[in-house]
């Protein structure tokens, strides 16, 4: 349903040579997939997110949606943002916040609307904190803000940018797994970016591994792990480990080369 | 803001006291500098009789509508001059330049095209408070976070869904900062051209009352104009506190951290 080909995205510098984020980078996402993205720090992950959530335009090569051309941010694609913090809007308490992700739909009136987003609010597990401002939450707190405002909006596609990148182990882990199981329930379909391999390997049907800049998908890894997936069942999995181990030689390989 | 500190209202009536004992021993200079007492006696009577009400009734309508229309006129410019680079650009040598000249500077001018009336004194006061108000706005919409344009973009609101939702609430702290030291400006624009030339107003009254020699008038005006100001500010903080009450705990949650 999503389809990346031949993506090229250079920038300029004020001075000198233009500098090629991303290189040629092809790959396809099916429908209700989880994919992840991983590779080198510094390998444009977050560059390719914006363009295919038509937030950049690529220099070269196309992002297709349902085989159409992504020109503009497209109906039904929600790109999650790495610095949730920015992205909520300070001046919202949490349910207002959730119900943006609703309030330019038409046909929708405002009970309905604050309805649908408590429903999201306690599927995230945030029920009671309504009322609260984003600000008076924690980190993990507001990322699943973030993520109920996301999926209120019921999107197909749903594109994250290390979305716990920032948050401390045991956050990570409790939003690993309601991710998944929020997942499972609204069969959305997730691309997910992030520099953790562990990460990567644990949530996902499919990893792409990018290259050093100018990055290109150097490796396609199917996960064969069985759902739902356990935080200690299936890290220790042999096949676990084993994807972990060949993910990480590749990568070390690409850093060595920077 | 807080209520008033008893230490500072003790300080606050120490310097009434100071300047009551001082202007009693100095009998020398009683025409020129009346005891506490007489000022506040005094303002107790022209504000008793009506006399001083006329005055303070023009000067606040004088005001009300240049404030107000600073206030549109700035923030509608300083959003488009904020949103749209090659405008800012265009209009940037004029700002840099007109900005730091001190407004009554123009208070010639305004009577030459204008005359004497209202729409002088509005005039200037609109000039001198726009800029505030206009150089806040355009930098409260050119610090909204880009991924904060980005989130808007990526959940497809149009471009008034933008401004509304996002640009106007997201630049608000610092619109509100401008319209809060342009409060203090307009009081003064309105009392400098009603000192210059005018028939009614707080500046003419006082003017007009040292000039008559009825000092005690005039003091007394000036603690009222003193009061207006400091019920103004306080009029906007209390409406700042109620409207912005998300940023000021979002800055308190800032300065813990």
């Amino acid at each position: 349903m999503l389809e990346v080909r031949d993506l090229r995205k250079e920038f300029q510098p004020l001075s000198g040579q233009p500098v090629v984020a991303l290189g040629s980078v092809s790959f396809r996402v099916e429908a209700g997939q989880f994919v992840s993205i991983v590779g080198p720090s510094g390998c444009g992950k977050s560059t390719l997110l914006q363009c295919i959530a038509g937030l950049s335009r690529p220099t070269a090569g196309r992002v297709l949606l349902h085989g159409r051309e992504v020109t503009g941010p497209p109906e039904g694609l929600i790109l999650l943002f790495q610095e949730y913090n920015k992205s909520l809007m300070a001046w919202r308490s949490v349910l207002r916040n959730v119900r943006f992700g609703l309030e330019n739909r038409a046909g929708m009136g405002r009970a309905e609307m604050d309805a649908e987003a408590r429903r999201y609010i306690d599927l995230v597990g945030l029920k009671g904190f309504e009322a609260h401002y984003p600000w008076e939450l924690s980190g993990g707190m507001q990322q699943r803000v973030a993520i109920a405002r996301a999926l209120v909006r019921h999107p197909e596609v749903l594109l994250m940018d290390e979305p716990f990148g920032s948050l401390d182990a045991l956050t990570r882990i409790e939003l690993e797994d309601a991710l998944l199981r929020l997942w499972e329930s609204l069969r959305a379909t997730i691309l997910f970016v992030t520099h953790d391999i562990e990460e990567a390997v644990y949530l996902s049907d499919r990893v792409y591994v990018l290259s050093h800049r100018p990055s290109q998908v150097i490796e396609e890894i199917e996960v064969k792990l069985e759902r739902p997936r356990n935080q200690l069942t299936t890290r220790e999995d042999p096949r676990f480990i084993g994807a972990r181990h060949h993910i990480f030689e590749l990568i070390s390989k690409e850093m060595a080369k920077a | 803001m807080a209520r008033l500190p008893a230490k500072g209202v003790a300080v606050l009536l120490g310097c009434l006291v100071l300047w009551e004992v001082l202007a009693r021993k100095s009998t020398a200079l009683a025409l020129y500098f009346p005891p506490a007492s007489a000022v506040l006696a005094t303002l107790a009577t022209i504000v008793g009789n009506g006399e001083l009400l006329s005055h303070v009734a023009a000067s606040l309508a004088r005001f009300a509508e240049g404030y107000a229309l600073a206030a549109t006129l700035a923030v509608g410019a300083g959003l488009c001059l904020g949103l749209w680079r090659p405008l800012y650009a265009l209009f940037e040598p004029l700002i840099e330049l007109l900005r730091p000249m001190p407004s009554p500077a123009t208070i010639p001018i305004a009577i030459l095209f204008l005359g004497i009336g209202d729409e002088m004194k509005v005039a200037v006061t609109v000039y001198a408070c726009s800029w505030p108000i206009l150089l806040n706005t355009i930098d409260g919409v050119r610090s909204i976070d880009p991924v904060l344009m980005n989130t808007a973009a990526t959940f497809r609101l149009r471009p008034w869904e933008r401004f509304w939702k996002v640009v106007l609430p997201g630049a608000s702290p610092q619109i509100v900062t401008g319209l809060r030291v342009s409060l203090a400006i307009a009081l003064i624009l309105v009392t400098t051209s009603e000192m210059i030339v005018s028939n009614d107003g707080l500046g003419f009254y006082i003017l007009d009352r040292q000039r008559s020699f009825q000092i005690r008038e005039m003091y007394a005006a000036i603690v009222a104009l003193a009061v207006i100001g400091y019920g103004l500010n306080r009029l906007f903080l209390a409406v700042d506190g109620w409207a912005m009450a998300w940023h000021k705990g979002l800055t308190r949650k800032e300065e813990i951290l």
